[in-house]
């Protein structure tokens, strides 16, 4: 047989996040640019400070609708006929409102920025929300919600948050807001809510792609310099107040053949001062396919498909969540083995091997991130909607390989909270209830989908 | 868009594709073997998918799992994916990293079979018994996977059967399937190996002679059985499922020319005019102005042998019948079959389709997945840049060709789903809005 042995890597070539520069516009609007001329394509992200956190109790919703509003009438066109535009100049548009930020994202071939752009200022800055759109995009999401009972996924997601945060807090909420919210809002509340949110002084337009930065800044001047409107008024609200006490609950699909299952607690923000040592400790917990839960449930046991854990990174206190979806008659099994790789992260420090597998994938994939314009541009906005620094990007792997085995379990010790994790499973009561008590030592509480997600 | 190419081939049968890329430290390798489900022998439904697991189990000289822990280590990421007629492994690493990668995927391509044992066997069934339950059995539609093949391909054709398999099925599959199936197919003859990225061509030569060289070209293969069927169904097909859903919804399938082939892109402009975003034609009058449909998408699953499918997928509002469903898309593809679409449809399609083949370049791993694409159905990966070209060339007339053969009802397939609980019914009245229709 031929020499089999393991070949050894060559130093790594060197790469930069790509070079970018700032500018404000007179007005205030913020503007990045990118530069990156690998293809003839360019991303255009317009991030507004409105958001599902900036929106008034009652009102929940109101920033996605408000977002999905901007593509169906501005100036003198239809949605209809916006949508034509875009479509014919081979342009990708979306708007998205989420907890931090509404993004209006753009990719379009170079040769047509000037003119796609151009639809993109109308609908920022002059959208008519025509009542029949807003009646059909309640609609949708009203749908949305109809068929978020029938899909074990979405409806673990969103049962999880309510077990999670205090039934005040926004976060509770669904971040598209609920059955009631999403009925309550009328014209005028879209229109109220643009008004006090889409404001020069909170908007950042962001470059990546095949464009100059004196191109990139005189085409936002042009667009966005005669653009004045009242500074963004940014209520001051806690979204993130945590529920206390201890829940298990299932939520009833009867004969389901699987169980899917969350289990967390209410996570750090953002901006939290170990961010490096929380991912890292993460990619070891459950981050990465080779983590502890992964190989734990899937590799050892069979138990699942695959079984993960997430920081959900926001400006508040974001969620920490693991997830998987188990054989229904494995659910007990699984919350233990899930119950035990949280203790022992905390337990004991993470062996070297370990450490490095985590610290050595984040830090090569670094540059694997970054090959297209809109992921470019996503990572621009991180830095804007999060306020990291300017060397974020380029100092962020020193970061990551600076992580010890101590900071990771101090890291453990501190965002992990076994006193705290709250357990949901969609799944069939009559097969998980009773090991779920048995493994939990908690009462198990048995909810019905229709129940949980329809108001009283 | 022009990107550089340059094909060789080992002794073994290997054929190797290259395309230089430096603009950053990265490098995708890409391998795909030309098997699929549709090479599944009868009562072995869902082997492909289920030996794909098992090439992350290790081999000769590579652990358990250690693929994806070594790639991940090297700062990559990875994975596999089965389909009909193809399977395919892929890297995307750090250019410091590209032998470590070619080694990896040798190793289990040369000498898979010492690693394998009934314990690794039994947790991958196990592992994909949970992914059938995951992505199909407890999802909402997740059956139309395997019904719409089903509905649209004879019993016995190689396209009709599950691509997950059936329960029994994979508990049936044994060490001996497990094999046989790489001794046949799992062989350097029937694969390509695409490297894309930043590596230098005269190095990568030498690496991938050194590793994959000494594998022994396979034996003749069984050839697949006729895989050809008549171009329409030859009347409508229609099948009913009661799920657990909410919402009816309904796929309607039409049999279409073969990817690769001249009339493909006609095809595929028309599902893009058909349900391609907002401009689309589905969407305006279902979604827009009708209001009875969600959601509106169309997709083509690209088949190179027998026939394609051109798949319109419609998702109805909650107030939306099953019955009125089915008429309203019914109607409106009668009214594109009658009246045949505009030029402005046609340039709108395939603005789109431009752009979308730009921004799937940008990416290395997706370079390679399409040079293996080209490579292993047409012995071509060079076809990589007349894509655009193609699409350009589809005139209206090509369009209206292509509908006045296909989109006709007797070669129309639908697959509807519908709510089976009187609970969804109940509470589908609450949640419509009043004063709704």
């Amino acid at each position: 047989m031929t020499d089999r042995s393991r070949p050894r890597p060559g130093p790594p070539r060197e790469y930069r996040f790509p070079h970018f520069t700032r500018h404000v516009l007179s007005n205030g609007v913020r503007v990045v640019a990118a530069p990156v001329t690998k293809l003839p394509l360019v991303t255009v992200m317009i991030l507004v400070d409105a958001s599902a956190t900036t929106e008034t109790a009652g009102q929940y919703g109101v920033a996605a609708l408000t977002a999905r509003l901007l593509l169906e009438g501005a100036g003198d066109l239809s949605g209809a006929a916006l949508a034509d535009r875009f479509e014919r100049l081979g342009a990708i548009i979306e708007a998205h409102a989420n907890w931090d930020v509404t993004a209006i994202s753009l990719t379009v071939m170079r040769s047509r920025l000037r003119e796609a752009l151009a639809l993109v200022r109308t609908l920022v800055r002059e959208p008519t929300f025509p009542t029949r759109e807003l009646e059909r995009a309640k609609h949708e999401r009203l749908a949305e919600l109809l068929q978020q009972l029938a899909e074990p996924r979405t409806l673990a997601d969103d049962r999880f948050t309510d077990a999670v945060y205090r039934s005040d807090a926004r976060y509770a909420r669904p971040e598209e807001g609920d059955p009631a919210s999403v009925r309550a809002i009328t014209h005028d509340t879209v229109r109220a809510f643009h008004a006090s949110t889409y404001a020069p002084a909170g908007t950042t337009l962001i470059f990546a792609g095949d464009i100059s930065e004196h191109d990139a800044f005189e085409l936002a001047a042009n667009m966005f310099t005669d653009w004045s409107s009242p500074p963004a008024i940014r209520p001051a609200n806690a979204p993130d107040a945590a529920r206390t006490g201890r829940i298990v609950r299932v939520v009833a699909k009867a004969d389901a053949p699987q169980s899917e299952v969350r289990v967390g607690h209410r996570g750090p923000p953002r901006t939290v001062s170990d961010y490096f040592e929380a991912t890292v400790m993460n990619a070891v917990l459950g981050g990465l396919f080779s983590s502890r839960i992964n190989m734990n449930l899937r590799e050892v046991h069979g138990y699942t498909y695959g079984a993960s854990s997430a920081f959900e990174w926001r400006r508040g206190a974001g969620p920490f969540v693991i997830h998987s979806a188990v054989k229904s008659e494995v659910t007990g099994d699984a919350i233990r083995e899930i119950l035990l790789e949280v203790d022992r992260i905390r337990d004991v420090a993470i062996g070297a091997e370990e450490l490095s597998l985590a610290t050595s994938y984040l830090d090569g994939v670094f540059p694997i991130r970054y090959e297209t314009t809109s992921a470019i541009a996503a990572a621009l906005a991180n830095m804007t909607v999060y306020g990291l620094s300017d060397d974020y990007y380029d100092t962020y792997r020193a970061h990551v390989r600076g992580v010890t085995a101590e900071g990771v379990l101090r890291a453990a010790r501190t965002h992990l909270r076994p006193e705290h994790l709250q357990i949901v499973v969609v799944g069939d009561p009559a097969v998980v209830a009773s090991p779920l008590e048995t493994v939990t030592g908690l009462p198990v509480d048995i909810t019905r989908p229709d129940e949980a997600a329809l108001p009283l | 868009m022009h990107i550089p190419i340059e094909t060789f081939r080992l002794g073994n049968g290997l054929t190797v594709v290259l395309s230089e890329d430096h603009t950053a430290p990265i490098v995708a390798v890409n391998l795909w073997y030309h098997v699929g489900s549709a090479n599944e022998r009868p009562g072995r439904t869902g082997f492909a998918h289920l030996f794909e697991h098992m090439l992350f189990q290790g081999s000769a000289n590579v652990g358990s799992n250690e693929h994806f822990e070594l790639i991940q280590r090297a700062g990559g990421t990875l994975n596999g994916s089965t389909w009909l007629d193809r399977t395919n492994y892929y890297e995307t690493v750090p250019s410091n990293q590209l032998e470590t990668a070619l080694w990896l995927e040798a190793d289990r391509m040369g000498y898979l079979l010492p690693a394998m044992t009934q314990q690794k066997l039994d947790t991958q069934r196990d592992v994909v018994q949970n992914e059938r339950r995951w992505s199909m059995d407890n999802q909402p539609y997740g059956t139309w996977w395997e019904r719409l093949p089903a509905l649209c391909f004879p019993p016995g054709h190689p396209f009709h059967h599950s691509l997950i398999g059936s329960m029994a099925d994979l508990d049936a599959a044994s060490l001996d399937d497990i094999a046989q199936f790489f001794s046949t197919y799992y062989t350097p003859d029937n694969a390509v190996l695409s490297i894309a990225g930043d590596f230098d061509a005269a190095t990568a030569r030498q690496m991938v002679d050194r590793h994959f060289g000494p594998i022994q070209r396979g034996a003749a293969r069984p050839s697949l059985p006729d895989m050809s069927v008549s171009p329409t169904f030859g009347g409508p097909r229609r099948e009913v499922v009661a799920d657990d859903v909410m919402l009816p919804r309904l796929f309607v399938a039409s049999r279409s020319p073969v990817f690769g082939s001249d009339d493909y892109y006609a095809a595929s402009v028309c599902g893009a005019i058909l349900g391609l975003k907002k401009g689309s034609r589905l969407f305006r009058t279902l979604v827009r102005e009708h209001e009875v449909a969600a959601e509106v998408s169309s997709f083509t699953y690209d088949l190179t042998k027998g026939s394609d499918l051109l798949v319109i997928d419609v998702m109805a509002r909650p107030e939306t019948s099953p019955e009125n469903l089915e008429t309203q898309v019914h109607q409106q593809l009668d009214l594109v079959v009658s009246e045949g679409v505009t030029e402005n449809e046609v340039e709108r399609a395939i603005a789109l389709i431009e752009t979308d083949l730009v921004v799937t370049l940008q990416s290395a791993g997706d370079r390679a997945d399409r040079l293996s694409l080209f490579a292993t159905y047409f012995a071509r990966p060079e076809l990589i840049n007349v894509q655009t070209e193609k699409y350009r060339q589809v005139s209206v007339a090509d369009v209206n060709a292509f509908i006045d053969e296909r989109l006709i009802p007797s070669n129309r397939a639908s697959l509807l789903y519908v709510p089976r609980s009187a609970a969804a019914i109940r509470s589908s009245d609450e949640l419509v809005l009043e004063g709704a229709r």
